[in-house]
């Protein structure tokens, strides 16, 4: 292995990427996106079921391009809320990838077309896969291979799902509509690890489940933002 | 509507991803921004999960029911619970509901 140098480890060094590291970096990319791209399967059936069709489903994994945000918004359509509420709670959704980026910028080191460009591809596993590493070469490497895994293969397995999700009938009789609900749940999942996040998950489902019947559809989850943005700032005042 | 929707949500998804590598850092590091991004996926995931089980009717009347979707939900945990992969919850979950249709 070709010694880095080792100074700050703070610093992100620009210098050569041992060809070992390069390749398990590759390895561990390649297999989060697999792992990743096999659910844009469901989100595709889960899309087609909600009433968008085919091309509007894979329109949300190319352009979109955040999981999350794409299943809040045909949650919100199949709910039967307007396309707009499901737009807004998609880009509540889409606040995390912001506070990535920022944690990223430094890292990764790109500016002008390549930042533009690499934008697209700032995700939850894309950043997982790279702001550990050690230095600007290991990151991008990772970065590159997992963003662009993801992409493709999540791109492909929209569109085969929607296919598949669009020749069943009727949904519900495949439990589609439960799916979702799991789907949502697993994504929900691992961000239950503090006594905040839970209170946050408890109150959050309250509310919108109270305001069910008393508003259009796709208000009570907007609401439910304003629960988090209300709990967020009162944590503000308790800790200062 | 639903284009210009998937448009507006593309593209603000786009605009949130590429403030964050073009912000410098401090605007937006504080604790609170920190703790209210750490909220808002939970509390909105926890709704959708609510409204996705619970909500029944068209959009203009809607009400809360308890039916299928609930037992899919529960079978949702209990693979999770196992440390199920994602695909296999959402699988676990479609088919308890739809198992339970056919009873």
């Amino acid at each position: 292995m070709t010694a880095r140098q080792s100074g700050d480890p703070a610093a992100p060094d620009p210098g050569e990427l041992a060809p070992a590291e390069r390749r398990q970096i590759v390895r561990d990319g390649l297999a989060v996106a697999v792992a990743t791209g096999a659910y844009g399967i469901s989100f595709g059936a889960i899309g087609v079921s909600s009433g968008l069709d085919v091309i509007q489903t894979c329109a949300l994994s190319l352009l979109v391009f955040t999981g999350a945000s794409q299943f809040a918004f045909v949650g919100v359509i199949a709910a039967g809320g307007a396309p707009l509420v499901g737009a807004a709670s998609g880009l509540l959704l889409g606040v995390r990838n912001t506070l990535y980026g920022l944690r990223l910028a430094p890292l990764l080191a790109w500016h002008g077309a390549r930042k533009a460009a690499a934008a697209h591809l700032v995700i939850d596993e894309s950043t997982a896969m790279s702001v550990t590493r050690g230095s600007t070469e290991a990151a991008r490497v990772g970065f590159l291979t997992t963003g662009l895994g993801v992409f493709v293969l999540w791109n492909a397995s929209t569109l085969v799902g929607a296919i598949a999700g669009d020749a069943i009938g009727d949904p519900r009789d495949y439990g589609l509509d439960a799916a979702v609900g799991g789907a949502f749940l697993a994504l929900l999942w691992p961000r239950l690890t503090t006594a905040t996040t839970r209170i946050a998950a408890v109150l959050s489902a309250g509310v919108a489940l109270v305001l069910v019947p008393l508003t259009p559809a796709g208000i009570p989850v907007l609401a439910a933002g304003v629960v988090a943005l209300g709990l967020g700032l009162r944590g503000r005042e308790v800790a200062s | 509507m639903t284009w210009i929707a998937i448009l507006a949500c593309a593209a603000g998804c786009y605009g949130l991803k590429l403030a964050g590598l073009s912000v410098p850092a401090r605007v937006l590091e504080s604790r609170l921004v920190q703790r209210i991004a750490d909220l808002l996926p939970v509390a909105l995931l926890a709704a959708l999960i609510g409204v996705q089980v619970f909500a029944t009717g068209d959009s203009s009347d809607q009400t809360l029911a308890i039916d299928a979707r609930l037992a899919g939900l529960g079978a949702a945990a209990v693979a999770l619970l196992l440390r199920a992969p994602f695909l296999v919850v959402v699988l676990v979950s479609a088919l308890t509901a739809a198992l339970l249709r056919l009873l």
